[in-house]
């Protein structure tokens, strides 16, 4: 489903990946964990097409095509969707009316019927119950106001009303209390598929207990240095990234 | 019949004044965005008395969407009732052409028509004086309380020469009144217009009035208006100033709040598209003690558009509490586009709460991304974020369908220039 080869990528004009090599096949789970700064964001977003990051060498194929000469609208609209670590407040934009226009942005490229405004209701409706969202949020504009934690269920909601082929989530656990991990978690899981692929970024290993990964990848210096079973993430909870430094050399 | 000895004096005066101070130049301070040459080296004429203009279909497209209830039409300044809606039999609402009400009520707007807007200190204002014969007087009652709004339209109709219209509306809200007032400038046709309009607004004690301006009149149109308004005690005024047409426009309101408790919120959007000009003075004048106002300004420039905001608040010397807020926020669509700023606190009391900000800056980039990473197309997400920019004044309306039209004209008439 993603094939990315030979990854090099500089944010702000400063390089901050340096050859990554990753394969993702549907149904798949890969987890990405790494120090800070070791570029795990800067791979999310090259991946969802984020202005000022920039590819210089390597590709990145998207069932097959290239995904660097998208637009980020295109990207979405393939199936691909980023949880953002900072999701942004938009005042005055209402949140149920982005999601539909999200929703029907998606379905019109895959040549469905959209939907209407009463059979998207229902649909968000339901996709609130599993991410147990307050109604009342949704109503409000983007993010405006909500907590951390709310803006994270809001990411997760988008994704599960979206249903993308490949799901990236960017620390989706940073600021999240266990009680909203286990929903956040619970909504991620609930998309898990055999044709659909998921990308976890996580600084901590704690996420991982929730969405149990199929392959753990550590990042170091805007590189894979290691990659192993969901055993490698514990691992690395008790040994912490310092361990690494000398295989990365 | 002839009009009354007063109103001849009063037109008289318009004139006298006219000729002293001549139409504004940019070496006045008030005046030095803003030129006025094009309108100041046209030859005017009056239109045409209506033969077979707009017809009331495309009148209601034109201003959709039309509160078909109270529709009151002016074609050129002059009062069109073959298109207008006169309910026979309301007397909650008492709504007159002014032609008619000095015809026939000779003496009844002596000393109210020209209280406010003041010949000797605008020579527009005199011009209009000078040209007072019609246009709309609003009285609401005491104690009415009007759930639909008044729909004024002003329609500029331009024939063969370019052609000029004077209006002057009058809005007196009684004592514990509640209405709302709209005036609607829009242009048919193709040629070359000027709308000068003038409004006197008494709010009388614990009355409620929200009044709107929305223009959106062809470039071809030359717009220029002057709001004054009078607030007495426990007053409260919902002034919003829409502007998204015209070639050259200029806005002057002024608004006094003379009664302990009275409150006002001034509000303004305006729009730049192509080579548009919109100059937008604004005064509040806090009078006596215990007044609040509320001002925010939203401009919106693309293309080469320029837009200018003044922002005036005053507070008198023994108006103590005074509470007043002032805001001027503006979005740069374009490297060509240029906004001049320029909010100001004269405060002459010492036991106040004033401030006043005003911010220019682009669409925010992180939300343009968040908006296309989830499948949005980029004009779609500048589209929403403008919209979103704006809404912050229209969610104020009590009319929904008001600030939706508001909103997509908005849109349109971005995606048009």
């Amino acid at each position: 489903m993603l094939d990315i080869k030979g990854l090099h990528a500089d944010a702000d004009g400063v390089s901050i990946l340096n050859g990554i090599d990753l394969t993702i096949r549907p149904g798949e789970v890969h987890a990405i964990m790494g120090p800070n700064g070791s570029g795990k964001s800067t791979l999310a977003n090259v991946l969802a097409g984020r202005p000022g990051v920039e590819v210089t060498q390597g590709t990145v194929l998207f069932e097959g095509k290239d995904l660097v000469a998208m637009e980020p609208e295109e990207r979405a609209r393939e199936g691909v969707f980023l949880a953002f670590q900072y999701p942004v407040e938009i005042p005055g934009v209402s949140n149920l009316y982005f999601l539909k226009a999200a929703l029907n942005a998606r379905l019109k490229h895959q040549g469905l019927d959209e939907l209407d405004a009463i059979d998207f209701l229902v649909l968000a409706k339901e996709k609130m119950k599993l991410v147990e969202m307050d109604e009342a949020l949704v109503h409000r504009a983007i993010n405006e106001g909500f907590s951390g934690g709310e803006k994270k269920r809001n990411e997760i909601l988008q994704m599960t009303v979206l249903e993308p082929k490949l799901a990236i989530l960017d620390e989706t656990d940073s600021g999240l209390d266990i009680d909203a991990l286990r929903v956040v978690a619970g909504g991620v899981n609930s998309l898990r598929s055999p044709d659909r692929a998921m990308l976890v970024i996580t600084h901590y290993q704690r996420l991982l207990d929730y969405i149990v990964p199929d392959v753990v990848h550590v990042l170091a210096g805007g590189r894979i240095v290691r990659s192993g079973g969901k055993e490698l993430a514990l691992e690395l909870e008790e040994k912490g990234y310092g361990w690494l430094n000398g295989d990365a050399a | 019949m002839s009009a009354p000895a007063w109103l001849e004096d009063l037109r008289r005066q318009g004139g006298e004044q006219l000729n002293e101070l001549g139409l504004p130049t940019t070496r006045l301070e008030d005046w030095r965005y803003t030129n006025v040459a094009p309108i100041a080296e046209t030859r005017w004429t009056p239109g045409d008395p209506r033969k077979d203009g707009v017809s009331r279909q495309e009148l209601e497209t034109l201003c959709h969407p039309v509160f078909a209830c109270r529709l009151f039409v002016f074609v050129n300044g002059r009062f069109a009732a073959d298109l207008s809606t006169l309910r026979v039999g309301t007397p909650e609402v008492a709504v007159h052409s002014l032609a008619q009400v000095l015809e026939e009520e000779p003496d009844a707007l002596r000393g109210v028509l020209g209280e406010q807007a003041l010949a000797k200190e605008r020579a527009f204002t005199a011009w209009n004086q000078r040209e007072l014969r019609d246009g709309a007087v609003v009285r609401i009652p005491d104690g009415a309380d009007l759930e639909e709004p008044i729909h004024l339209v002003f329609l500029a109709e331009p024939g063969a020469e370019p052609t000029e219209s004077h209006p002057r509306i009058l809005v007196l809200a009684g004592e514990r009144s509640r209405a709302s007032v709209v005036e609607d400038y829009v242009s048919f046709g193709e040629g070359v217009s000027l709308t000068n309009a003038v409004t006197e607004i008494r709010v009388a004690p614990d009355a409620e009035l929200e009044h709107v301006r929305f223009q959106r009149e062809s470039a071809d149109g030359h717009h220029i208006s002057a709001l004054h308004a009078r607030l007495e005690r426990n007053a409260r005024l919902a002034c919003h100033s829409v502007s998204l047409g015209g070639g050259l426009v200029r806005n002057d309101a002024t608004v006094t709040l003379l009664g302990e408790g009275a409150e006002c919120d001034l509000n303004g959007i305006f729009l730049g598209t192509g080579r548009r000009h919109v100059d937008n003075h604004t005064t509040i004048d806090h009078a006596v003690p215990h007044t609040t106002s509320r001002e925010l300004y939203k401009g919106v420039l693309d293309d080469r558009s320029r837009g200018i905001f003044h922002g005036r608040v005053i507070v008198r010397p023994d108006a103590q509490k005074t509470d007043a807020r002032q805001s001027s926020r503006n979005l740069l669509l374009s490297r060509g586009a240029e906004i001049d700023t320029k909010p100001q606190l004269e405060i002459h009391a010492d036991d106040v709460k004033c401030s006043h900000g005003s911010t220019i800056g682009q669409l925010d980039p992180d939300a343009l991304f968040y908006l296309r990473a989830r499948g949005l197309t980029e004009d779609d997400a500048r589209r929403l974020l403008t919209r979103a920019f704006v809404s912050e004044v229209t969610r104020s309306l009590r009319f929904e369908p008001l600030r939706v039209r508001i909103e997509e004209q908005l849109v349109e008439l971005l995606e048009g220039a």
